[in-house]
């Protein structure tokens, strides 16, 4: 993670760590934290934890976003005060939008159409939100432009080692964003052999061909979680309510577990028994035949 | 008894577009009651969800396990709502002013705002796209002023606006939202005084049920029994 970080992650970068609740690679953001990248432009539909721990270390110059909460808990406080405090830029879409914007960066289309906006403030506080005459009906669409990131990181259940990553799950944008990226950083919880990817090419979503590194972390999304590894680690996002409404007990928090460990093998060793209270039941799908 | 006037709201097979919270417990409970085939669609892309717990968060993993489908969110967005397949959407805000427009946006001003709110997420399409619009939120003048501080979610579609006293419908001669029913005893009075603007009745309002025992009971041992949603 540290090599994959160094090389591919440089200050001001657009950055997207994308996951939609489900395999959000944690283990990624606190490595960028730890090496102190700066001015970065922050993408994800959710922010989430991930982002408002990024935004109180200081990393972001910019957050682009559609829902900026603690799903079912409330605030992100870190991000709430960098927007009240005025210190942190903000260009806000709504979900569609933000899924918009990347299918339009995987198809290497200048901009995406949808139908979504009528009515709402939306337009006024964002001026990227546009419209368009439809040249055949005449009907007036929304648009949206296309984010292509520097980077994308996408955290995975398997992949073998050339990067050809396989996802079960909750899919979120994973494959239109890393599709976008000019570079892309796959991080799994498996590494398998090529065979095992070939025997169910299906459940392939990011191809070898567009990625740039693969890092193999095990527990790498916690506290988010990984369908078939991992639950999600509620008890973790209902305390960072307490630990995010001060800016010093964020720092604590920070001071103790991203800069306190080198790594997330670390980071686990630390939270002995979180890997027992999490570790994921079994329940195999059926199979279907390849065959011909 | 928000949860149960959103349950009854609900026809068997119906789909909708769930959120989190109450919504979810009224989309459950609608399950196992009337309404057995409702598909239940949460915009991370578990489409037909029979979640074993109720769900923390909308991306919650008990949502894939057992589902009918799982797809990717622009999937969703794009095959299934701007498409026109979801007839009921649920929707809640800091605000709902008196045309039904939602504001999950901004307190104040957008540039220097007082209170800063998670934004639209999947709402504005969603008051957008889906056939019927159910909003659920507690009464007060705070959270139902004359006009929104920032417009997120359209109005327009929005059937009912269920609170903690009574139902609120969009009347479609005025736009406006009037108060259409009430639960049991609660006076009008009480339904007005938690609204910001001069809120019109319905000729005649309908008197809700209390909640059966059946449906107390599957809220309170077997869907939220750990009070996560339930609190009164």
């Amino acid at each position: 993670m540290q090599d994959a970080v160094a090389r591919y992650v440089r200050d001001g970068d657009v950055v997207v760590i994308e996951g939609f609740t489900h395999l959000i690679s944690f283990a990624a953001g606190h490595e960028i934290i730890r090496q102190h990248r700066r001015d970065l432009t922050l993408c994800r539909l959710t922010p989430d934890l991930i982002y408002d721990q990024m935004i109180a270390a200081g990393c972001a110059k910019k957050l682009v976003f559609s829902w900026a909460g603690n799903p079912g808990v409330g605030s992100l406080h870190a991000f709430r005060r960098a927007v009240e405090g005025q210190t942190l830029e903000i260009e806000e879409y709504s979900h569609f939008g933000m899924v918009a914007r990347f299918s339009a960066g995987a198809a290497r289309l200048p901009f995406w159409t949808l139908r979504d906006y009528a009515g709402t403030d939306l337009p006024r506080a964002n001026p990227r939100i546009k419209s368009v005459t439809c040249p055949y009906t005449g009907e007036e669409l929304a648009t949206v432009p296309a984010l292509n990131p520097d980077v994308t990181i996408v955290h995975a259940q398997r992949a073998d080692a050339q990067g050809n990553t396989q996802i079960w799950g909750l899919l979120g944008v994973q494959k239109e964003a890393a599709f976008a990226s000019q570079r892309v950083i796959v991080v799994v919880e498996e590494l398998v052999d090529e065979r095992v990817v070939r025997s169910d090419p299906n459940r392939t979503l990011i191809p070898a061909t567009i990625v740039s590194a693969v890092v193999v972390e095990p527990w790498g999304a916690h506290p988010s979680y990984a369908q078939g590894y991992y639950d999600r680690d509620n008890e973790f996002y209902i305390g960072w309510d307490t630990i995010s409404r001060e800016s010093a007990v964020l720092s604590d928090y920070l001071d103790e577990f991203v800069y306190g460990v080198r790594d997330r093998a670390e980071y686990m060793q630390k939270q002995p028994r979180l890997a027992e209270r999490l570790k994921a039941g079994e329940q195999r799908c059926a199979g279907v035949n390849y065959g011909f | 008894m928000m949860a149960v006037v959103a349950a009854r709201e609900l026809a068997d097979g119906e789909v909708v577009f769930v959120g989190i919270g109450l919504p979810n417990l009224a989309c459950n409970l609608a399950r196992r009651t009337h309404a057995p085939n409702l598909v239940l669609i949460y915009e991370s892309g578990a489409v037909g969800a029979t979640p074993s717990r109720l769900p923390v968060s909308i991306g919650d993993p008990a949502l894939v396990t057992g589902s009918l489908m799982v797809c990717g969110m622009a999937d969703v967005f794009q095959l299934f709502l701007q498409n026109g397949r979801i007839e009921v959407g649920f929707l809640g805000g800091a605000q709902v002013d008196r045309h039904g427009n939602i504001n999950t946006t901004v307190i104040g001003p957008y540039a220097r705002p007082k209170v800063r709110l998670p934004g639209s997420g999947g709402a504005a399409e969603i008051a957008i796209h889906a056939h019927r619009i159910l909003i659920v939120s507690k009464l007060s003048p705070r959270a139902f002023p004359e006009r929104v501080d920032f417009l997120t979610s359209p109005g327009q579609r929005v059937a009912k606006v269920i609170t903690d006293k009574g139902v609120l419908e969009r009347d479609e001669a005025s736009g406006d939202l009037v108060l259409a029913g009430l639960y049991p005893g609660i006076d009008a009075t009480e339904v007005r005084a938690g609204v910001g603007w001069k809120l019109e009745s319905r000729a005649r309002l309908n008197q809700l049920d209390p909640p059966t025992t059946t449906e107390l009971h599957l809220l309170r041992e077997v869907l939220d029994p750990q009070r996560l949603y339930l609190k009164s």
